[in-house]
């Protein structure tokens, strides 16, 4: 138990997605102009990756490493992942439209999402086994909706501070989130992995 | 021989995932009203919320289920309304466009400053300052009802004053909510005449603050008999139910406060 409270803890702070990883950079700038658009994208990213990381995990198991084609890896992933997001929505839209609205248009978007399919490829890298897989997807997800949350708030400050024009939008948006990877560099060191 | 196995079973999971998708699709597909979509080509797509629902596909599904009235759209106007009571047959008479005017002239050359305001770009935030304009119910030119206006219709002059451009203006009323001193106000299009002025200080202390503002000579209402523009206090103000013809009012105007400003859209 105090295994996955570490790695979610890991994933969450030392090694987070966005700031330290480099993964899912363009939804981090893309979607976060917004607070609530932020916190949706957020929600929709937790719940697909969990998901996603237990769906890749039995593929590999069942599927790959069975017929030793462990090298198709990249673009099976990539195929199971594309087809469970569009299931989901479809199911979603039926059973809760008000998830569904909520959620709608971000479920589509992170479909191939580089983070999505990067936490699938260190499942792998890493070893993790079933619930590994799934608590290690749902932790970084937690740490990529954090990142994108604080993003989003200094974002909507920044917008409002009047910056001199030269650094206006996008310039002080990726100076802002320079910083923040800075300040995430404060946990390195936190948990050992 | 690998090469057969990788095939199969990629193209087998490929299958597999289609055929659910397919089935899936099938199990819990969303009988949606298909006037709902009819209604939505027919509303101009602005998602301004003027109607009073968030967006035109709520207001258009609204409509489908006779939850709301036809004639809400404020962007689409007659012309939505009868593209609409055609489709649905149902009657409907237009009302007359309304556009958003900013009753205010007093920018930087014309009304004087007691300050300098660094804070938040937001014309709240400087309100509850008090602002850095002299006159306590001037434009603040911070541009927060440019912000919220969903067609862009109001400028700010760099002389820091927001003028609404009527022939964008969709008359959503979102930028009459945002302005915290309450300057703009919603007109019917064909009214021209205005009193671009809402300060209630007495007329020294207008004419010291502001070289444009009302000072409550009444020689406005005097002109026209109190027909059109009525004092409330020491401060001018149209009553936009009735049609002023008379123009002798503007030239009237010691402090030039009052404009000709069509509203109409220009043909």
């Amino acid at each position: 138990m105090a295994n996955y409270v570490l790695m979610v803890i890991g994933a969450v702070l030392v090694n987070n997605f966005v700031l330290t990883r480099f993964l899912g950079i363009c939804p981090f700038l893309g979607v976060s102009k917004e607070l609530p658009t932020a916190l949706g994208m957020g929600l929709a990213v937790i719940f697909v990756m969990t998901c996603a990381s237990a769906v890749t995990n039995l593929v590999r198991t069942w599927l790959l490493v069975p017929f030793s084609l462990d090298y198709l890896q990249t673009i099976a992933f990539i195929l199971v992942i594309a087809t469970f997001v569009q299931f989901v929505e479809l199911v979603m839209k039926k059973t809760s439209p008000a998830l569904h609205r909520a959620l709608g248009i971000f479920l589509p978007l992170i479909t191939t999402n580089c983070c999505v399919l990067g936490v699938a490829v260190l499942n792998v890298q890493k070893g993790h086994g079933f619930w590994e897989s799934v608590v290690f997807g749902f932790g970084a997800a937690v740490g990529f909706a954090l990142a994108l949350i604080i993003f989003a708030g200094l974002r909507e400050k920044i917008d409002r501070a009047n910056p001199p024009r030269a650094f206006r939008g996008v310039a002080i948006a990726l100076v802002t989130a320079g910083l923040l990877s800075l300040a995430f560099m404060g946990f390195s060191g936190l948990v050992k992995m | 021989m690998p090469s057969v196995i990788a095939i199969i079973v990629l193209g087998g999971t490929g299958l597999v995932c289609g055929a659910a998708l397919a089935f899936a699709a099938k199990v819990f597909e969303v009988k949606e009203d298909p006037r709902i979509q009819a209604i939505l080509d027919l509303l101009p797509g602005a998602n301004c919320g003027a109607c009073g629902v968030p967006g035109c596909a709520e207001y258009a599904k609204a409509v489908a289920q006779q939850k709301l009235p036809i004639d809400l759209c404020k962007r689409g106007g007659a012309e939505t309304l009868a593209k609409l009571s055609i489709y649905l047959g149902v009657k409907a008479e237009a009302k007359e466009r309304r556009v958003a005017i900013v009753l205010c002239q007093g920018d930087n050359t014309k009304a004087s400053r007691r300050g300098v305001y660094n804070g938040i770009a937001d014309c709240a935030a400087a309100h509850a300052m008090g602002g850095d304009k002299g006159c306590r119910y001037g434009c603040l030119g911070l541009g927060s009802c440019a912000r919220v206006c969903p067609v862009n219709a109001i400028e700010i002059t760099p002389n820091r004053l927001a003028v609404v451009h009527p022939e964008i203006c969709i008359g959503c009323g979102l930028c009459a909510q945002t302005c915290p001193r309450a300057l703009i106000k919603l007109v019917p299009e064909s009214r021209r005449i205005h009193v671009l002025c809402r300060s209630k200080d007495r007329g020294p202390v207008v004419k010291k603050l502001c070289s444009v503002g009302c000072i409550g000579c009444t020689l406005c209402a005097k002109t026209l008999g109190n027909q059109g523009i009525r004092m409330e206090g020491p401060l001018a103000v149209v009553d936009y139910s009735v049609q002023i013809e008379n123009d002798e009012v503007i030239t009237k105007c010691p402090q030039h406060s009052i404009a000709n400003r069509p509203g109409r859209r220009l043909a």
